[in-house]
């Protein structure tokens, strides 16, 4: 009886170890079918997207400077008149 | 903001989107892939915590010198830095919600940074309540020291002496080997970077305006002369 116990305690603490060695589940068949190709793409997308809106607001903000200055100077070269 | 800075920063956050969802993480229990939310995460901190540094300088430069240009710089970066903190709060919830069990545990770096955003959304509060508008920009820009001196005990000291499952406290230091390691360091650095321009540039967005919108004013003030 005693190897028996014996060699079961071991059998645990080689079940232990084990348990303890496995590394943590992550999505690794989503990985494998090349699903998460897609999650980037649409990232992406999103990202531009906004960084194009970003863009447009800034070009909006120049032109709307540009034309501030330029009535400006007519403002003064008629006051100059 | 030149041009070429934003360039950088879009390349940076196409790269930090990228290799933030394909590159190699820990594996680790509980975590499992959300590990990553570290890189969008974590980033909307760090962003806030700069944005406010720059604002703190403009009201700075603003008791040095009264103009009111460093004033609404001051203001605006806030702004940005407040849109971060809240996107930063979301995210962490969010977060939490899955490794920790619930959106709010009362946790100390939860709560200090909860407050942390209250004192600068008193800070709008406080320039709301107040139509002089010379009196308004001294006063907000003193109370903006205090709002960032107050920061850093909220979320740096005071998370750090308190147990938290927040990675970074109970002593622990913020970055350690189970919660970064050196494949995820440079992304995350990036990300941070690439953030960080991403709000200059709003702000810089909203700067501009507001000094349109400042223009607007003074043609019509000489308008009524």
């Amino acid at each position: 009886m005693k190897w028996m116990s014996k060699i079961l305690s071991v059998c645990l603490v080689i079940m232990a170890s084990t348990a303890l060695g496995q590394t943590a589940e992550m999505a690794d068949a989503f990985r494998a079918e090349g699903k998460i190709y897609v999650v980037v793409a649409i990232i992406l997308i999103v990202l531009a997207g906004l960084i194009t809106y970003l863009f447009m607001l800034d070009r909006k903000l120049s032109r709307l400077e540009r034309g501030i200055q330029e009535k400006k100077q007519t403002n003064q070269e008629r006051k100059a008149f | 903001m030149s041009k070429w800075l934003k360039f950088l920063a879009i390349a940076i956050l196409v790269f930090v989107h990228t290799a933030g969802l394909l590159f190699d993480v820990p594996r680790l229990q509980i975590l499992n892939e959300t590990i990553r939310a570290l890189y969008f995460h974590v980033p909307m901190w760090f962003g806030m915590f700069l944005l406010y540094g720059v604002s703190l300088y403009h009201a700075i430069r603003y008791l040095r010198r009264p103009d009111p240009v460093n004033d609404y710089k001051s203001v605006e970066y806030a702004h940005v830095g407040t849109a971060f903190g809240i996107l930063g709060m979301l995210t962490g919830m969010l977060w939490a919600n899955y490794t920790w069990g619930t959106f709010w545990h009362g946790d100390p770096k939860q709560n200090g940074s909860a407050i942390a955003l209250l004192v600068y959304l008193a800070y709008f509060v406080l320039r709301g309540s107040i139509d002089n508008q010379e009196q308004k920009a001294r006063l907000s820009a003193v109370y903006n020291i205090f709002a960032f001196a107050a920061i850093i005990p909220l979320i740096f000291i005071i998370p750090r002496l308190q147990d938290s499952l927040h990675p970074g406290s109970g002593g622990n230091p913020g970055f350690n080997a189970y919660d970064l390691d050196d494949r995820m360091r440079p992304i995350f650095y990036l990300a941070v970077i690439g953030w960080f321009l991403i709000g200059l540039w709003i702000a810089n967005l909203r700067i501009r305006f507001r000094a349109l919108h400042e223009m607007k004013l003074e043609l019509s003030d000489e308008m009524d002369e």
